[in-house]
Parts: C-alpha cells; structure tokens; sequence
C-alpha cells in the first residue's frame, strides 16, 4: 500500500501543476459561476452543468487520459524497474490519474454551489451532479488507462478514445431511442432500464435525474422507476453499476499491465 | 326527484335575489335568535340527556348547545327549521361504525363546533358525518369529521354555507371511502376556509351551479382534491390543492374560473395538477402549477382564457390534446419543466403569445421586453415520449439535446402553429 | 552476478532473441554491443523484468528472478532517455525513487558531483536535455546494487560529466560490483569495458573478456574487432537458407554512427 500511495502521491504532484488540469478546472469553475451570474436559478445551473457533465466530462477523462497514459510510459518503465510488485504500481498510476481529474471537477463545479447555496439548486440535485461527475472521472480515466495500454499506437489509442465517447454519449442513447421506437408496442420500461445501466453516461444521467425531473419521472408508469431508482435503493443500484464501469475496465487494464511487455 | 321538484323554481328565477334574500334572513336569524328562541342545553348539567330529546324538543329558532362529552345516539336528524346547533368544548357525535351522525332536514339551520366521527363503512347506504337533504340556507362551520365514509353530505340542498370544517379520514381503500364535501345537485353553496385530508375526493361536485369554493386546502386524497363536473358557472379560488393522487378534475361545464388556486405535487402515470376535459368558455388565472406529474392537462375544452399562471419544475407543464381549440396562454411563466408544452397531434389549435419561457434563449435588439424570435415551446422529445412512453429515460440525454436543437432551428414534426411569437424576456409580475 | 540461460523472446513473427546466455561478472564492466535492431534493448528489459522471455531462465546473485520483483534491489537501471513526469520537481523525483526502496544504502557520490542539490526545486520539465540526463544517472547510482544497466548512458552528457561518470563506472568497477552497458560509441567501451558481449539478429555472437576478442579478430580495438565480427558472420549467413536474416543485418551496419570514429 505503500507504494500505491507513494506513486500516487507523484502523480498528485505533477498533475496538480499541469496546465490542462488547471484550466479544466478554472473552466468549470468559470462556466458554473458564469451560469450563476447571468441569473441562472440554482436548478437551470444545474440543468446546465449536467449536460457538461454529460458530454466535456468523458471526452476530457478519456482523451487527455489516455494521452497522459502514454506520456507516463517512460517513467512507468522506470518505476517498473525498481523492485516494486506490477499491481501496487498500477494503482498508484491509476489513482493518479483518476483522482486529478475528479477533484479538478468537484472542486471546478462544487464551489459556484456551494457559494451560491441560496439560489435554490437541491442540495440532493448538486449532490447526485457530482457524485456523478466523480463516478464519471473514475470510470473514463480507467477506460482510457485500458486504451492506452492496450494499444501501443498513440494515434490509434487516441482514435479509440474519441470513438469511446461518441458512442457512449451519443450513439448508444440513439440505438435506445430507435429500439423504444421499434418495439414501441411492447412493454418496455425493464429491458430500458437494463440498457440504462450498460452505459456509464447514462447511469450518471439517470442519477441525476431522480434528483431533478422526479415530477415528469414519476408520471411515466411511476412505480417501476420509483422502485427502481428513485430510492435509496435504486441510488445505491446506479451507484453500484457506475463503480462497475470503473472495476471493469481497471480489471481489465491491471491484468494487461501485469502481463504485458514493456 | 322530489327535493328536486321543489326548489327547482328559486335556481333559475332569480338567482342572486335568492341569495341575498337567503343570507338576509340567514343574518336576521342570528341576530334574532337570542331574542326569538330558547337555548336548550344538552349534555353535563344541562337540561337534556342526550341530543336526540333536545332535538325532540326544540321550537323553530332555538339553540342547541351541547356540552362537551361522547354522544352515541341513532342517527340524529334535524327536522325543525331555524334551528342552531351548537357544540361547546368539542362534544364527539359517534356513529359507532354503525351509521350516519348528524342529518339536517330543515331550512335555515346551522350546525357548529361539533366532532362527528365513525360513520363505519358501507356498501349499501352513503353515510355522512354530517349530511344536509333537501334543505336551504344550511350552514356547517368550524366542525371536526373524522373517519367517517362521507364527511359533509350536500343533497338537493340549495344556497348551503360549509366553511371553516376540519375533515379527515384514514387508513381507508379508495373504495371504501367517500368524499370529504360532497355536493350533489346542491346549486349556490359557498365552500370556505375548509381543511380536507385523506378522503377518495376531497371536494366534490356534481350539478351543483354556482358554486363558490374558496381558501380551502385539500390534500392527500385517494384520488382527486378537487373533482367537478356539470356544475356551470362556479368558481375556484385561492384553494390549495396538494399531494392528491389524481390531482384535481374539472369535467363537462360551462363558464368556471380558476384563480390563485396552488396545484401542488401530484405524482404519477395519471396525475394532474389541473384536468380540465370538455369545458368551455372557463378561466384560468393566476394559479400555480408546482412539481405536478402534468401540470394542466386540457382535453376537448374550448375559448379558456389561461393568463399569468406559473408552471414550475413539472414533468410536463402544460399537455393541450388536438381537441382542444381557442384556449389562449398568455402571460403565463414556464420555469424548470421538463417539458413546456405538448400536444398530441402537429395541428395545434391552440394560441400561445407573450408567455415567459426560462428555457427560451432568444435577444431583444429593441428592447421592448419581448424577444426578437419566436419560441417553439413543444419540443420534439416531448412527442416522440407521446408516442413511446419508455423513451422519457433518456430525458437528458446529450443525443435528445442535439435533436431538440436540431427541430428547433427546422421544425419537421413539431407543429409549426404552435409558437410563441411574442415571448417575455422576463417573468411577468 | 547475474545469469542468461537460453533466453529466448520472439515478438509475432520476429524472433528477437534466440537461446541467449550469458553471465556477467561481478567487479567487471560488460559492454553489450551490436546493430540497431540486434535486441540489446530486449534483453536488457527482460533483466529488468520489464518483457518476460518466452524460454529460459534469469538468475540473479544465484536466485532464479521471480515476476514479483524483489531481485530487482539488485538492480540499479539508467534507461537510455529519461522521461521523468514534467510537472515533478527534481526532489520529488530523487525522493520517490529512495522511498520506493525503502532500507537500502544511499550511495549520493553522484548527486553531489552532478549538483543535485542546487536544482532539487526546478521542475523537471524546465532542465535542458542533459541536466535530465544527470538526474537519470543519479537516480541509477542512488543505492549499491549488486548489477548497473546502463543503456547509452553518456548520451547527453556534456564531456565533463560524462568524464564524472566514467569514473564512477570505474569506482564501481572496483567495488567488485557489476555493470552491464550499451553504448553506440565504441571507443567510450574500450576505455571501460571488461568483458564483451556481442549481440547480433539476436542471437549472441561472442561473449567473453576484450582481449580474447581482440586476439580472435586479430584487432587493435574494439571497434575493428566489431567490424570484423560482422564481417565474418555475413560469410556463414550467406550460406544459410534464411537470407532475410542477412539482408536484414546489411543495411544495418551502414548508419552506424560509431563507425567513422
């Protein structure tokens, strides 16, 4: 564990001063607080800080992820050279790349909150909004750490990641909606709810969701999605299938770098 | 039909003479009565035993009052005109679970300050905790019903007063429940200042015209707060309507107005702040529409006037069926729905101007307070979920963002018609 | 002392390595020397531990090398650039790699030569390409390791250093500790080299003290004798049937930097 925190504490270090982690940071940080100044009620802010969420939080996590994953190589194999075990350094590296990333966004977003507790967002909705956007970071900095070690072509890892988050923020939700309106005239509600869980965007969205749009949620045959995420139950269900899609993609990175050839 | 018959002449005749003619005598009776009639005291240290002997004895225009105590008696029934009932200290009228409590039968009388409880559940009979058949000029204020199958029972009764009642029932099926104030062919009643809880309907009327209903709360009833139909002419106002499970229905009438009242919190696949189906030539003002599965819901209904209303953080703000036709919305606020606008057809028939729309992101070059560029307030997810309810889970979602932008700058399926061409830039009020 | 014993690596297609031995010796320098493309890198990453050979074994002070890594204490390693995270101080680095090996004896000759001190607060990313190649070899140098890799290790460095580091090597040397090194500049190896190893398509042509190299090729250096090794190795090659193989090794002698020299 030692060494997990030591490589960690590195990656802390140098990411904390890199400029990209720094202006994505600000950038949050300066769109929340320019949402807030323009007027934005604390529920719009929220609206629109979860569409960021949504789209810039996993393309970030996953190209610059990736790349930085691709960066450290040389220094990865230096580390691999001392007499340190494969698997604590991978948790290190992992967790240091991951733990940047989620705390530039829960610092960038969670202050214009936390100053603006009075303009009315739910503490539940910010709460449900950067969970997420935690859960998020996690899971998309253990995708791309999978990518990049997985690929040894830059260009090509980089390709995949860009095609990682357009099919899980655009794509997938549009076969969903052509299966809805396919088998518009069965029932439905379960196999979706399945679907939902598959993908980590949604997960995220629908978290928030239960927090945000509960009046037009409970209207659509209300009990099902009451049942299934609209309570304690149900928030414990999504954040279960978000942290799956950060162990998935971790097992499968860690066992690739404890394989593979350096 | 025979309570029917006979008041049928004061309904149409002259209404509003009748009403003034009613309240007039309803106020010179109790400004008289101290004089005119004599008190008869029922209960600890009264005269009476039980209510039943007082009632036996009692004059036209004299006073009941009946000290605080539990009074299990057969139904008690009111057959002398002008009289006062009143409770002192909250006496408990019990039904036992047996029968009906208290049934006025006569004009003019007035029922005050009592509890009546227990009425028991029936299949075969309606039981009231207190009813008022085929009378005038009732008037039931400050009581307490709890637990009864029917809390006030208007029937055949004209120009009745309830108002400032506390009813509430528990722990009971739908099916096993009536409603808290049910009016039924009972034209010119005032309901005010009324708290209702946990009945099937909290309020309740069928053809009883003219009506006004006012400053009453009713929550969490098995099904509506509010359920009307056949009653021209009413209005509503300043009613809170909160947590029904149904909401509230407005059905089958003619010239209703709807004002100030609070629709508050009604969840579910079939839920409606306000129903509003086959009514014509209505108006609804200034009401607001909080966190409702569907805010209002209007279907077959004509010529409504819906101005300056506030629709918030709804599922859906406002849903207007293709048969819907010359309702206009104007001045009203849409703020944190999740869907504005829909309607189930790409004709629309109904005209939205100068309403205020948080999501609209239109300029104002010149400055008048009204944006430069018209507003599609029905989004295409919002019929696309019409059509494939499961399809509302990816509400939200980046890709219905970018189809909602893209039918926005050419609208396809959504109706072309329906559009703010005058839109606030900010909140009216 | 440290132990190959019929290594073998072969990537897809390409055999890389093929039954490679070799041991090196304890207070001797070992240079390991052949084409680009030969497989040096290879077998220097499968001591590391950083590739895993196919076939063979790697003993290590007489320990078989196992995949949790503890042999690597053993180890000291200077890679051939080093890309140290830019946004880390030059301490960070220094004090993450002494805490990684947590226990063992702090050899700071090199940090004090190289003057690690005066630049410990400067961000790696702001140290020309030499200043990281000195923190590159201090951090190899930090412990006593039984073994140094040292893959181009003077690449970089300006000549006072790279004399600085020689002579550590030499100090090294004389510790009775083992150093195994590649370089391109075979003039640099004579100076320092003991034994050599030759690495050619790899397969290892000749291992074995300088002199006996020397003597075998009838050379005057290393280089010749390099020269002449490959010279020959061309003759038998061309023999065989796999005349990929030799055409492969052809174009390789060409760019040879160190030929000129």
């Amino acid at each position: 564990m030692n060494i997990v925190r030591l490589v960690l504490q590195a990656g802390l270090r140098d990411l904390s001063r890199n400029r990209w982690i720094v202006a994505y940071t600000l950038a949050f940080l300066g769109i929340a607080e320019g949402l807030f100044w323009f007027g934005g009620t604390g529920p719009q802010v929220l609206l629109s800080m979860l569409n960021l969420v949504l789209l810039v939080l996993p393309l970030v996590a996953l190209v610059f992820g990736t790349i930085h994953v691709y960066a450290s190589r040389e220094f990865v194999e230096l580390l691999l050279a001392q007499p340190v075990p494969r698997r604590e350094l991978f948790a290190g590296l992992y967790l240091g790349l991951a733990l940047p990333l989620a705390a530039a966004f829960l610092v960038g977003a969670g202050i214009p909150f936390a100053v603006h507790a009075r303009a009315g967002a739910s503490l539940g909705g910010v709460a449900a909004l950067l969970g997420a956007g935690v859960g998020l970071s996690l899971a998309f900095a253990a995708l791309a750490t999978w990518i990049a070690l997985h690929t040894d072509d830059r260009l090509k890892g980089v390709g995949l990641a860009l095609g990682t988050w357009l099919a899980a923020t655009v794509v997938y939700d549009g076969l969903v909606l052509g299966a809805a309106a396919a088998f518009g005239n069965y029932p439905l509600e379960r196999p979706l709810l399945g679907l939902m869980l598959a993908n980590p965007v949604d997960v995220a969205r629908v978290l928030v969701l239960t927090q945000l749009d509960v009046s037009a949620l409970m209207g659509y045959t209300g009990a099902l999605f009451e049942h299934t995420f609209g309570t304690a139950l149900g928030t414990s269900i999504a954040a279960v299938a978000l942290l799956a899609w950060c162990a998935v993609p971790l097992l499968l990175a860690d066992r690739r770098f404890r394989t593979r050839d350096f | 039909m025979r309570g029917l018959a006979r008041q049928a002449v004061p309904w149409h005749a002259g209404r509003v003479a009748a009403r003034v003619a009613a309240r007039c005598a309803l106020l010179s009776l109790l400004v008289a009565s101290r004089a005119e009639g004599d008190d008869l005291t029922v209960g600890r240290g009264g005269t009476y035993a039980t209510l039943t002997a007082a009632l036996a004895a009692a004059k036209p225009g004299d006073r009941v009052i009946v000290q605080a105590g539990t009074y299990r008696e057969p139904t008690l029934v009111v057959r002398t005109p002008r009289l006062v009932l009143e409770g002192q200290g909250w006496p408990v009228l019990d039904g036992e679970g047996q029968r009906e409590v208290l049934v006025i039968a006569a004009d003019d009388v007035t029922v005050r300050g009592f509890v009546a409880t227990n009425t028991g559940v029936s299949n075969l009979e309606d039981r009231a905790g207190i009813r008022a058949r085929d009378v005038r000029n009732c008037v039931i204020e400050r009581n307490r019903l709890r637990d009864n199958l029917w809390g006030i029972y208007l029937q055949r009764s004209a120009d009745c007063i309830v108002r400032e009642n506390d009813i509430e029932a528990h722990g009971l099926k739908q099916t096993e429940s009536g409603n808290g104030i049910h009016l039924w062919y009972s034209p010119g009643a005032r309901v005010e200042r009324n708290r209702v809880r946990g009945h099937r309907d909290g309020i309740y009327f069928e053809f009883s015209p003219h009506g006004e209903t006012r400053d009453n709360v009713s929550e969490r009833s098995q099904r509506y707060g509010l359920h009307f139909m056949f009653s021209d002419s009413c209005s509503y106002e300043r009613n809170t309507f909160r947590e029904n499970n149904s909401g509230v229905a407005v059905m089958y009438s003619r010239g209703v107005v709807i004002s100030a009242n609070r629709f508050e919190r009604s969840w579910g696949s079939a839920a409606y702040g306000l129903l509003l189906k086959d009514i014509s030539g209505g108006a609804v003002t200034d009401n607001v529409f909080d966190r409702n599965s569907t805010g209002l819901f209007v279907e077959g209904s004509s010529r409504l006037e819906v101005r300056g209303n506030h629709f918030t953080q709804n599922g859906w703000a406002a849903k207007v069926l293709a048969d819907a036709d010359e309702n206009v919305f104007s001045g009203n606020r849409f703020s944190g729905n999740a869907f504005d606008v829909t309607t189930n057809s790409r004709s629309a028939n109904s005209t939205f101007d100068g309403n205020w729309w948080d999501e609209y992101d239109g300029y104002d070059l010149d400055r008048d307070g009204v944006g430069d560029t018209p507003f599609h307030p029905v989004r295409l997810f919002a019929l696309v979920v019409e059509q494939h309810a499961a399809a509302l889970l990816l509400l939200r979602s980046p890709l219905v963002s970018i189809l909602d932008a893209a039918e926005r700058v050419l609208p396809v399926l959504t109706p072309e018609a329906l559009v703010d061409r005058h839109p606030l830039m900010r909140p009216p009020r | 002392m440290i132990t190959l014993d019929s290594i073998r690596k072969r990537f897809g297609a390409l055999d890389v390595l093929q039954d490679v031995s070799l041991a090196v010796r304890p207070g001797a320098v070992t240079a390991l020397v052949g084409p680009n493309g030969s497989g040096k890198t290879t077998l220097i990453k499968i001591i590391l531990g950083l590739t895993r050979a196919d076939a063979g074994a790697l003993h290590v002070d007489g320990a078989r090398a196992d995949a949790a890594g503890a042999y690597r204490r053993a180890i000291g390693y200077m890679p051939q650039a080093a890309h140290f995270p830019t946004n880390l101080r030059v301490g960070d680095v220094l004090e993450l790699v002494t805490q990684l090996r947590p226990g063992e004896a702090i050899d700071d000759d090199l940090a004090r030569a190289f003057n690690m001190d005066g630049i410990r607060t400067k961000l790696v990313g702001t140290l020309s390409g030499g200043t990281r190649q000195k923190v590159n070899a201090v951090v190899a140098f930090m412990f006593k390791p039984s073994l140094l890799i040292l893959d181009e290790p003077t690449a970089g460095l300006d000549p006072l250093a790279a004399a600085v580091l020689k002579e550590k090597i030499r100090a090294v040397r004389t510790e009775g500790r083992a150093v195994l090194i590649t370089s391109h500049i075979l003039a640099e190896l004579e100076t320092l080299a003991d034994d050599v190893a030759f690495l050619c398509d790899g397969t290892l042509r000749f291992s074995g003290p300088v002199a006996a190299l020397l003597d075998r090729t009838k050379s005057r250096s290393l280089e010749e004798a390099v020269a002449a090794l490959l010279r020959t190795e061309r003759v038998p090659q061309r023999a065989t049937p796999d005349a990929v193989t030799t055409s492969r090794v052809a174009p390789l002698l060409a760019p040879q930097p160190q030929g000129g020299r």
